[in-house]
């Protein structure tokens, strides 16, 4: 990860975890949670895309692949925190509800939405990698050696 | 003289209109959700978001369902709608080295580290018509068996360790953006790269299948092929530090390409790459072998004049929106150019006598 520092790291990963998330899913924990703060919009939701780059020989020079969409917004809370969003996808709903996770997660609200909002992702996510990749590994070839007959 | 012709608006309305009802089909059959599109046909909507050069699956579903399954269409739709698209920024270049892999083969190396994983293939399969999925069934279910975590190395770099390889060389800059600026020639590879990933499947399919029949041969093998999920992290400008904003599925082929040396190269083997969006397989491996031969001349091999060495060639003919756009607006009204074909056609008849009525046959 670019410029990864202890101070950034933990921001890094909520953020990161809340953009993988399915539709919808964060605005439910997060409502689940807690009653969403006043907030005003430092930036309201917009969606736009971004250019996904990839390397020639996966490890050469880059080149551009082709872009995906992404939702992005910024919002204040009443209380001067500013919670940042940007989120793969079309859903301005979503990135609203991320924002408002990232800015609550500067406030005392945090350990409350750290096990209810970002570890009930972090499980899901990896139970979900875990399925794939339990199935992945029912494919992989177990190669053995017929019995030759020279003698 | 030029006459300005109007009137098409009624018909052309109904044309649309028709086209709706035509598009919904029977009534009495179910109409098809675009969820359904994107869960049930996913290789088309790879296809679109690979040749659309957007990756968006619910998109990619609805643009196949309006253009009623007509895959080139879909991908016209995709295409228009990211030009309304402010762009944010880019990303940082993927790390396929840590894709979540649901499929991982090499012909090149039997035991791997990692192993040979098949994934959801069609490979192996009798392509005998299944007709139990004509009649409604029981969801199917994938076997499970306990899975080693951790990143899958590449196939390359076993081969890297003992010098037989050309390495691809890691640098940052800024690669260029036909999205941007007009594909122009030469092409480097980061331009090229971009424009195979965004070709036409057949198209590519085709050039890579000519390379194999002898046009500019170059012997491939596929060293890796593999299809999985990776991380999409980009720097924000406002945090100052980048966030990973998604993940996207990606079928990367590295090819390994028997090379005997050239004036500039010592012999060893060379490499051939394609990455494209989504499960596009076929599409991967065509790209990585097209790749290769366009690369005859940093490699310092021969130019045998083969069409798939021909970077203009190939590359101003591989887009299918551009191709279809020109090729298809031949069909709308050219009234008046033809108007003017016809008098000279008959002028240079007039001309050459060619007016006479023929004799009989005797």
């Amino acid at each position: 990860m670019k410029d990864f520092s202890e101070d950034h790291a933990p921001r890094q990963h909520w953020l990161g975890l809340m953009a993988k998330a399915p539709m919808g899913r964060v605005a439910t924990l997060l409502d689940e949670t807690v009653t969403r703060p006043a907030f005003t919009w430092l930036r309201a939701p917009e969606v736009g895309s971004t250019m996904v780059r990839a390397r020639a020989g996966a490890t050469g020079s880059p080149f551009n692949l082709g872009e995906v969409t992404v939702t992005r917004c910024a919002l204040t809370l009443a209380t001067g925190e500013v919670g940042h969003a940007y989120v793969q996808g079309r859903s301005k709903a979503d990135a609203e509800a991320v924002a408002m996770v990232d800015a609550l997660m500067q406030t005392t609200a945090a350990t409350t939405l750290q096990v209810q909002v970002l570890d009930v992702l972090d499980a899901e996510q990896a139970a979900k990698r875990d399925a794939r990749a339990a199935k992945a590994a029912a494919t992989k070839v177990d190669f053995f050696t017929m019995v030759r007959g020279e003698d | 003289m030029y006459v300005a012709v109007k009137g098409g608006e009624r018909a052309i309305e109904n044309a649309h209109a028709w086209l709706a009802e035509e598009r919904r089909g029977d009534t009495s059959v179910a109409e098809l959700g675009v969820a359904q599109i994107r869960e049930q046909l996913a290789l088309a909507v790879n296809r679109v978001m690979a040749e659309g050069s957007l990756y968006d699956p619910d998109l990619a579903a609805l643009a196949i369902k309006q253009a009623r399954g007509d895959l080139i269409e879909a991908i016209f739709l995709i295409r228009a709608y990211r030009t309304t698209l402010p762009r944010f920024g880019a990303s940082l270049p993927v790390d396929t080295g840590k894709m979540a892999c649901d499929r991982r083969i090499s012909a090149t190396f039997k035991d791997l580290p990692g192993g040979q994983v098949l994934g959801p293939t069609f490979d192996y399969t009798h392509r005998l018509l299944d007709f139990k999925l004509a009649a409604d069934g029981e969801a199917p279910k994938a076997a499970t068996r306990e899975a080693v975590h951790g990143d899958v190395p590449h196939v390359t770099d076993f081969l890297n360790h003992e010098g037989l390889i050309e390495e691809a060389v890691h640098d940052d800059t800024t690669p260029p953006d036909l999205t941007r600026e007009p594909l122009e020639m030469p092409a480097e590879r980061a331009l090229r790269l971009q424009a195979l990933t965004r070709a036409d499947e057949g198209f590519t399919l085709g050039m890579a299948y000519s390379t194999q029949r002898g046009y500019a041969r170059n012997h491939a093998f596929v060293g890796e092929l593999r299809i999985g999920a990776v991380p999409v992290e980009m720097d924000i400008p406002e945090l100052g530090f980048s966030v990973e904003i998604g993940e996207v599925t990606l079928t990367e082929c590295e090819t390994v390409n028997q090379f005997t040396g050239s004036k500039s190269e010592p012999p060893q083997f060379t490499r051939g790459y394609g990455l494209v969006f989504g499960q596009t397989e076929r599409k991967a491996i065509s790209m990585a072998l097209v790749d290769r031969a366009l690369r005859w001349e940093e490699l310092g091999e021969d130019n045998e004049g083969a069409p798939a060495q021909d970077a203009e060639f190939v590359l101003y003919h591989a887009d299918n929106i551009q191709a279809t756009g020109f090729l298809e607006h031949i069909k709308l009204p050219h009234y008046v150019d033809f108007q003017a074909e016809l008098e000279l056609v008959r002028k240079l008849r007039e001309e050459a006598g060619a007016n006479r009525v023929p004799e009989a046959a005797e």
